[in-house]
């Protein structure tokens, strides 16, 4: 009974969709499961999904989400962005289909897993940008920093602008005698956690005093709420260096610092850079749990890392497993199209690859979810 | 300066011990009917509910920092920052915060509002009261996540570039007032906490000497006191104990107050000293800040120690309220009306 009811209702929606959508998007999404399955419809029968985690990947998972809606089978899909670590936490009680987090599952988190192995699929890019306020050095100039200096800055080491370690590196611009505020994030985020990863990686000093992780124990400065309560801190405060997603000092007038990469290079925070970084990676784990902090190659930009939806290999049921593996598959392929507006880094080639693998080994009972 | 009453007391004596007669009688009546035993099950189970409630709660945040607990001790207590990544988890410099802020203001927000509440019923000219006592309710009623975006992006800009440097300049010998002048940090916290009970506690002292008895007042300028000492001498002693209700609510605020803390007392864990101007953290800021990125386990424990902590607090500061006001009430019985 249930069975024909949702067999006449996915009938009936695909016809209102090849009214109002091009017949070629009906065949890229709902040909991906053309194959009959059981109940012998082309769309699983699940028609929402939820998931929850990560903040920073919100913006970008509600345009996603909002199209997704509108096209495919219909699938809604309601994300909560409570934070990286509730949504690991609520995926751990089963009780959201996916998580989504900005630092990979720790090793003692995957172990408390009640129902096997859990995957991470790389889903989008993150860049931290260090912005700054310093009303004496011209907006255009992007002072140049390295990552042992910056360092020696949220240390609280160097408490000068115009200390010799900047200027140094600065010739020709003239630095002002003024005091550095430190801000930082006072939350936890995937934004300190790929920063102090990036500082853990050049700096001895700053791995044995702070060490990486989205929550630190930050030696001086303020701690302001959230990337937005960062960015206006460091706008209202005269001498201060802060750390802000890319969007954040793309869209608003901050100003922000080439850092230098593993080349010797000075790079400026940027889509491309951003991109260049995460191409230029080699060295992927299989199970894609990676920072690409300090990547070399030219023109990459070193403080940036990726963001992961993580769901379980193995689906309890294999309806809902077959929409969630279609909805992730839509989410690296077609969904990051809308990334670079939302001032998002789209997934590289090599990424969409492995995350296609990832996705393929879902299993549904005894056959793979994903029937493309 | 002692007071007359003894008659209109006695007369007060009498109408209890009628009221307490009438009462035994009505409800002797009422426990023979149904309704009414079917009336006094509900409420019972209404409060019930709200017992169940309490334990309830008390029962979750024990159990579930039962880890950190178990793992941290006292140290818990005396550690100086929640440090995930070398797993050690702390709250001193947090209780500090929250009970300097909380602290700090309550002394700026009792005097004040008293003496809102004083102008408000004494000297107020009667068609101003009403917009007054208007205005003060809608201080009442902004939403703290408002006053909080005002405190941040308003009030902290100004304090580092005017308000600070001129406390230095003119008050740097003081121990509150040194060092670099952020904005945010301690000082910009309890400024907002006094700005948020500060209408509780107005509200509740006005109300209060509203309720003073005429012929109190009246037996006072009989004997040729002036309006000050109709306030000192009758007006205060009368509504002591409710002023006192009122700082308690409005305590009970600021230790509890959130998002607008959080955002303005800069969260950065300073060592507990005297200096105003440091950075600091509060119990809820500390929950507020960690809770969303906490993975399981140890850290969503300490996390939620901090929860236990803060109800523990608040419930020593009550009891020690409740304390006081039951003292005050018994100099007021004693003292004054014999």
């Amino acid at each position: 009974m249930f069975d024909r009811i949702s067999a006449i209702r996915s009938l009936g929606s695909k016809i209102a969709l090849s009214a109002v959508v091009a017949a070629s998007l009906v065949v890229a999404a709902c040909g991906t499961t053309s194959t009959p399955t059981a109940n012998g419809t082309t769309c699983p029968s699940t028609t929402s999904l939820s998931g929850a985690g990560s903040t920073f990947d919100a913006p970008l998972f509600s345009k996603m989400f909002t199209e997704y809606a509108g096209i495919s089978c219909k699938v809604q899909i309601n994300y909560q962005a409570v934070g990286s670590g509730t949504g690991i936490t609520q995926l751990l009680q089963q009780t959201v289909d996916f998580g989504a987090s900005d630092a990979p599952m720790k090793d003692t988190d995957l172990a408390k897993s009640p129902n096997g192995a859990i995957l991470h699929i790389p889903v989008t890019i993150g860049a931290v940008a260090i912005s700054y306020n310093l009303s004496q050095v011209d907006a255009s100039t992007h002072l140049k920093l390295t990552g042992p200096v910056l360092a020696n800055i949220f240390l609280g080491n160097i408490k000068f602008w115009d200390d010799t370690a900047i200027a140094q590196l600065n010739t020709g611009t003239t630095l002002p005698h003024v005091a550095i505020t430190v801000v930082h994030r006072s939350d936890g985020s995937g934004t300190t956690g790929i920063l102090s990863h990036y500082l853990t990686a050049v700096s001895p000093d700053w791995s044995s005093k702070v060490g990486a992780g989205n929550t630190l124990n930050w030696p001086t400065g303020v701690g302001a709420k959230g990337n937005a309560g960062v960015a206006s801190a460091v706008k209202n405060t005269a001498g201060s260096i802060g750390y802000n997603e890319l969007a954040y000092v793309l869209t608003n007038t901050i100003q922000y610092a080439q850092v230098q990469n593993q080349n010797g290079e000075f790079v400026a925070p940027s889509l491309d850079s951003a991109k260049a970084a995460a191409a230029n990676f080699t060295n992927i784990p299989a199970d894609l749990r990676f920072y690409i902090v300090n990547a070399g190659g030219a023109g990459s930009y070193p403080i940036s890392g990726y963001s992961w939806v993580l769901v379980y290999q193995k689906q309890t049921s294999s309806d809902k497993g077959q929409a969630l593996a279609n909805a992730v598959w839509w989410m690296v392929h077609d969904g990051q199209q809308f990334s670079a507006a939302l001032s998002y880094v789209a997934l590289p080639a090599n990424i969409v690859q492995k995350d296609e693998a990832q996705i393929k080994s879902m299993t549904c009972g005894s056959g793979a979810c994903y029937k493309g | 300066m002692q007071i007359p009453i003894e008659t209109s007391l006695n007369g007060a004596r009498g109408r209890v011990r009628d009221w307490i007669t009438q009462s035994r009688i009505r409800l002797r009546v009422e426990t023979r009917r149904p309704a009414n035993l079917a009336f006094r099950a509900l409420m019972l189970i209404f409060v019930g509910i709200v017992i169940l409630i309490v334990l309830g709660i008390t029962f979750v945040l024990v159990s579930n920092s039962w880890l950190s607990i178990r793992t941290f001790g006292l140290s818990y207590l005396s550690n100086d920052a929640f440090d995930p990544v070398h797993n050690t988890y702390g709250v001193q410099p947090a209780i500090f915060g929250t009970l300097v802020t909380s602290l700090f203001a309550l002394i700026f927000a009792l005097p004040i509002g008293i003496g809102t509440a004083i102008f408000l019923v004494d000297y107020c000219p009667r068609r101003l009261r009403l917009p007054f006592a208007f205005v003060l309710d809608l201080l009442a009623a902004i939403p703290s996540v408002v006053l909080g975006l005002w405190g941040f992006l308003v009030m902290a800009p100004w304090l580092q570039n005017s308000g600070e440097p001129w406390l230095q300049k003119h008050f740097g010998f003081l121990p509150f007032f040194q060092g670099t002048p952020h904005g945010l940090g301690l000082l910009a916290a309890g400024m907002i906490l006094t700005v948020m009970i500060l209408p509780i506690i107005t509200a509740i002292s006005r109300e209060v000497m509203l309720n003073v008895p005429t012929s109190q007042r009246e037996a006072l300028l009989a004997l040729g006191a002036t309006r000050w000492e109709v306030i000192r001498h009758a007006v205060i002693p009368f509504s002591r104990v409710g002023i006192a209700g009122g700082a308690i609510l409005g305590l009970g605020r600021a230790l509890g107050e959130t998002i607008a803390v959080t955002m303005v007392i800069g969260n950065q864990a300073a060592p507990p000293s005297a200096n105003l101007f440091n950075t600091g953290y509060t119990l809820s800021s500390v929950i507020a800040n960690q809770f969303g990125e906490a993975t399981p386990g140890i850290f969503v424990s300490a996390v939620l120690e901090a929860g236990l902590l803060l109800l523990i607090i608040t419930l020593i500061t009550n009891i020690l309220a409740r304390v006081l006001i039951a003292r005050l009430g018994r100099v007021r019985a004693g003292g004054v009306s014999r």
